[in-house]
């Protein structure tokens, strides 16, 4: 049980330090990044949820957050591509 | 049982040991295309590692299968949007780190198209 603790609290401070990478990054793209691995985690700790609530109908919740984290990756970059978010200084 | 414990144990520290590390490399290296690197990578082999040690804890059951369902989609897409991300960025003319004259490739968009934006 602690191992299981250990873990999910592994996984949350991984999270914090991505989210962490969002605020401060740079460049647009280090933003993206960083909610891509949030996404990613926020997946791994809704299944996490899952098994320690063992109800197994959560997993549906995070496979759709993957799908749908994985498709705001994609248009964010593809609105970035054509609108360039107003010439915002992205170097 | 105790050892199918341990072995779930196990996976799971070494998925959040490796989620931890990904996040780190996140901070500590220089440039983008270098924390595309540790954000890519990790990303996809923590939710493995972490993934299948909570399949243990289901057993044979469909929650398995939902698990390994999740870990083969985050598989496929997560290199996917790094790719993405990757090219996007080189098209906008993000210089990789280090790198004192422009590579060719910045100056053209690697699809062909003319670079989005000046």
């Amino acid at each position: 049980m602690i191992v299981f603790a250990a873990a999910g609290i592994a996984v949350l401070l991984s999270l914090a330090l991505a989210l962490a990478r969002a605020l401060i990054g740079p460049a647009l793209f280090d933003r993206v990044l960083a909610v891509n691995m949030v996404g990613t985690k926020t997946v791994l700790l809704i299944a996490w949820m899952a098994t320690l609530s063992g109800r197994a109908d959560y997993l549906d919740i995070a496979l759709l957050y993957a799908l749908i984290n994985f498709l705001g990756v994609i248009a964010v970059l593809r609105y970035y591509e054509d609108t360039g978010f107003g010439g915002q200084e992205s170097r | 049982m105790i050892a199918i414990d341990m072995l779930s144990g196990a996976l799971l520290l070494a998925g959040a040991a490796l989620g931890v590390i990904g996040a780190i490399g996140l901070h500590r290296l220089p440039d983008f295309y270098t924390r595309a690197h540790a954000a890519g990578i990790t990303d996809t082999l923590c939710a493995g590692l972490f993934l299948s040690g909570l399949a243990i804890h289901f057993g044979a059951t469909l929650a398995s299968v939902k698990l390994g369902l999740i870990f083969l989609f985050l598989l496929f897409t997560s290199p996917t949007a790094c790719h993405a991300l990757a090219k996007s960025a080189l098209a906008s003319g993000l210089l990789p780190w280090g790198a004192g004259a422009p590579p060719p490739l910045a100056t053209t968009n690697t699809a062909g198209m003319p670079p989005s934006n000046p």
